[in-house]
């Protein structure tokens, strides 16, 4: 079973996450943990600094936390970008598509059944943020840009 | 129509992998009911009344023969023998077992069909003009941007956890033939400067808190279409109430916040999400479109009809409507056969259809949201065959927005949220007024029947509606008057207090009898209305 | 009386505690007590159910009488196709539920 999955080079980030609420007061934290109401443009000025973002999903039908991932990602963010909480196996690749980078489940994950969702979708309708080309710049390679 | 390619087939195939997987995962026990829910209702299948149901997928209500045909086939080997076809242009199968669900999803996906995001809270099917191609007052068909849509919101990352469900339509003509306007997201093309672009309106919806949609940009440029509905979406996803599920549309955001404000915040957003690369390029809607080209007209067809048959002419006169092609005719056929239940269709029924589509059609039948069908591409000459042999099959119901063409829920004979029974006052109402030439006499009538506030049935939309509601464990039915879900939309008033199932067949007497008394010339029964107000009616009914 | 009811978890179909395992007719329901609850947490875990729950119904010469209509509904069958319904010979059957 899997309990911490990650797709990073590097080490995960071990520094306990601060509320949003702390973080804004505490100029020499790096990782901050947000919850589906706060509102993740809050951070935009310090993503130089924060090198672990976690976003809680206290229950997994609520998807706020996706655009809240996707906010971070198409502002530059690099660093790691955990969801945490409630989630599911079957959610993993649209949280890949939406810029998520590691997982800690509340309930660890199959491996098989991660694998094979990973191994599923070969083609995506989206450009998002996680660089994959949609199938629009595959069926017109001469007219896309980037 | 639209064909898929190596893409939308891999994706659509990988769908059914998927959903193989997550059913195998079910009935092992490796997912639990709470956790399996969610996966299932994405993929249309809920558990209702009897048994499982299956929603499949008719993007913007067209379809082949090929497809039809198909339809049949699961009815007949999954089901029981017979298909529901629904407001939003879908059909749903009601006995389905969760065993079967894969293979049934394997087999629509060889006809390039599937039930991907016929519920759930996410981005659903997109609706569209049953008329779409063949009404001469659209100014672009309106399908190849709602295949447009259709790409981008299936399995969208972002959105497939919505704060509740979200539908879409997309219509081109200033007749509005699909309630665009009670919709999530509603889209009209508008021509400016030559120049085809989307009027956006927001906001809209039935249920429990019915609202028009207001409209929150005049003009977006085929170019930023997915960059802008992007952003509207996403400033729903973050916003939308999600503490209440009666509150969680988004018709309460935009009222909550009001059109400008919402207005202002997707701007915002549009103007950040612009800059990321997200739209197609013109070419894509270029290769959509070139699946929607007209078909190879024959020129030189004969424009008259023999109408010395009386009840063909009837047929004519209510079923049959004005192509934009000389020698041509849209052949709408009525699903609505006196006494029989709104929107049912038989395996024998689908498949004739099917046969008319391929040989008299071009291949190609539509979908409405008043659950009929329409045959879109019919030589005037073909006219009298199409009609005998739906005549054959108990199809030429000459009642096209007439009194007993009702839009029906499927009520509580098999929903499990309702919380009456829709069909069996369909059928008294429609025994009532069984004679032709009534209901002929009262013209344009739009009644619809809702089984709960859910509001499926569409009943604020109606020119009468009627919702169903319970009152200490019994049946009572309320009457409102006065909706439309046309251009004129508007929500339905109600008239005071409930009726038992045979006094809301009595109601909806008087009040035809209080508009055949009232109206004057050429008034539609909502013109009429509009014009005397509520209170003779309610006279009639209550005084 | 309380009875216990729910769908077959592969097949969808009505089902209805019977005190040794589920039926199909309502007519074979036992009265469940205020043992419903328990009984519909463990059939769902071993799979044996979905979406069980609890009703109150009349005890009646025929079998309980399900006190909501829409349960009532959910034993016989959709009222507007007597064909479908657990008694399709019966012109009847549709009587029972209103």
């Amino acid at each position: 079973m899997v309990d911490f999955l990650s797709f990073r080079d590097d080490e995960p980030g071990q520094e306990p996450a601060v509320t949003f609420e702390a973080f804004a007061g505490q100029t020499n934290a790096t990782a901050v943990r947000i919850e589906p109401g706060d509102d993740a443009r809050a951070l935009l000025p310090s993503l130089d600094r924060i090198s672990l973002v976690e976003v809680n999903f206290p229950v997994f039908g609520d998807g706020r936390g996706y655009s809240a991932a996707r906010i971070l990602r198409e502002a530059g963010y690099t660093g790691e970008l955990r969801a945490v909480g409630d989630v599911l196996v079957d959610q993993i690749v649209a949280m890949r598509r939406c810029g998520f980078d590691s997982f800690r489940p509340d309930h660890p994950f199959d491996q098989t059944a991660v694998d094979a969702a990973l191994a599923r979708y070969a083609d995506v309708y989206q450009k998002t943020v996680d660089g994959r080309a949609p199938v629009w710049a595959k069926r017109h390679p001469e007219t896309t840009h980037g | 129509m639209y064909r898929y390619d190596q893409y939308d087939q891999s994706i659509v195939e990988a769908r059914v992998a998927e959903f193989r997987d997550q059913t195998a995962r079910r009935l092992s026990g490796a997912l639990t009911e709470d956790q399996f829910k969610p996966l299932r209702l994405t993929n249309g299948l809920y558990l209702q009344l009897h048994a499982y149901m299956l929603r499949v997928a008719i993007p913007y209500g067209t379809l082949s023969g090929r497809q039809m045909r198909m339809l049949a086939h699961i009815a007949r080997k999954y089901d029981r023998d017979y298909g529901h076809f629904t407001t939003r242009q879908n059909i749903q199968y009601n006995w389905i077992k969760l065993e079967d669900a894969p293979d049934i999803l394997a087999e629509l996906a060889t006809v390039e069909m599937h039930a991907i995001q016929t519920s759930g809270n996410c981005i659903r099917n997109i609706s569209s003009d049953q008329y779409a191609g063949v009404s001469a007052d659209e100014v672009a068909d309106p399908r190849p941007w709602a295949e447009l849509l259709r790409q981008w919101s299936s399995f969208h990352p972002e959105f497939s956890y919505l704060p509740r469900k979200f539908k879409i339509a997309v219509i081109a003509s200033p007749e509005d033939r699909a309630a665009m306007r009670l919709h999530d997201i509603g889209i009209e093309l508008v021509q400016r400067d030559g120049v085809v672009g989307a009027r956006v309106f927001a906001g809209g919806g039935m249920g429990r808190t019915p609202m028009v949609a207001p409209e929150i940009r005049d003009f977006v440029p085929e170019s930023d279409l997915i960059s802008y509905v992007e952003a509207a979406l996403r400033v729903y996803n973050r916003y939308g109430r999600r503490d209440n599920k009666y509150k969680a549309r988004i018709k309460i955001l935009v009222h909550e916040l009001g059109a400008d404000e919402y207005r202002r915040q997707v701007e915002e957003e549009f103007a950040a999400m612009k800059q990321l690369g997200l739209d197609p390029p013109t070419a894509e809607l270029d290769r959509i479109r070139g699946y929607f080209a007209d078909p190879a007209y024959e020129s030189g067809l004969p424009d008259s009809v023999d109408r010395s048959d009386p009840a063909f002419a009837l047929w004519i006169d209510q079923n049959v409507k004005a192509h934009k092609q000389p020698g041509y005719a849209i052949v709408n056929i009525s699903l609505k056969p006196a006494g029989g239940i709104p929107g049912d269709a038989s395996s024998a029924q689908i498949d004739l259809v099917a046969d008319l589509a391929e040989r008299y059609s071009m291949d190609e039948l539509r979908v409405t949201h008043a659950q009929n069908l329409v045959l879109p591409y019919v030589r005037k000459a073909d006219l009298f065959a199409i009609w005998q042999a739906l005549d054959d099959v108990g199809l030429a119901e000459a009642n096209l927005d007439l009194i007993s063409d009702i839009i029906a829920c499927p009520g509580l004979d098999y929903c499990s949220l309702a919380n009456a029974r829709s069909i069996t006052v369909a059928q008294k109402i429609a025994n009532r007024f069984a004679d032709p030439a009534r209901q002929r006499d009262l013209g344009e009538l739009k009644l619809k029947i809702s089984g709960c506030i859910n509001a499926c049935g569409h009943h604020h939309a109606g020119h009468i509606g009627i919702l169903g509601v319970d009152r200490k464990g019994v049946e009572n039915y309320q009457l409102s008057l006065g909706g439309s879900g046309a251009e004129d939309a508007s929500l339905g008033a109600i008239t005071g207090p409930g009726f038992d199932e045979n006094g809301i067949v009595d109601a909806v007497e008087k009040v035809t009898d209080i508009y055949v008394r009232e109206r004057t010339a050429g008034e539609r029964f909502l013109d009429t209305y509009r014009r005397i107000g509520m209170k003779p009616f309610k006279e009639a009914l209550y005084g | 009386m309380k009875i216990l009811t729910g769908n077959d978890l592969p097949t969808g179909d009505v089902i209805w505690w019977a005190g040794d395992g589920w039926s199909r007719q309502i007519a074979e329901a036992v009265d469940v007590g205020d043992m419903g609850d328990d009984l519909a947490r463990r059939e769902e875990a071993a799979r044996h159910v979905v979406g069980a729950y609890v009703i109150d119904a009349t005890p009646t010469d025929d079998g309980p009488r399900p006190a909501h209509i829409k349960d009532r509904i959910r034993a016989l069958g959709p009222t507007v196709r007597p064909d479908l319904t657990l008694k399709p010979a019966d012109p009847e059957a549709g009587q029972w539920v209103i």
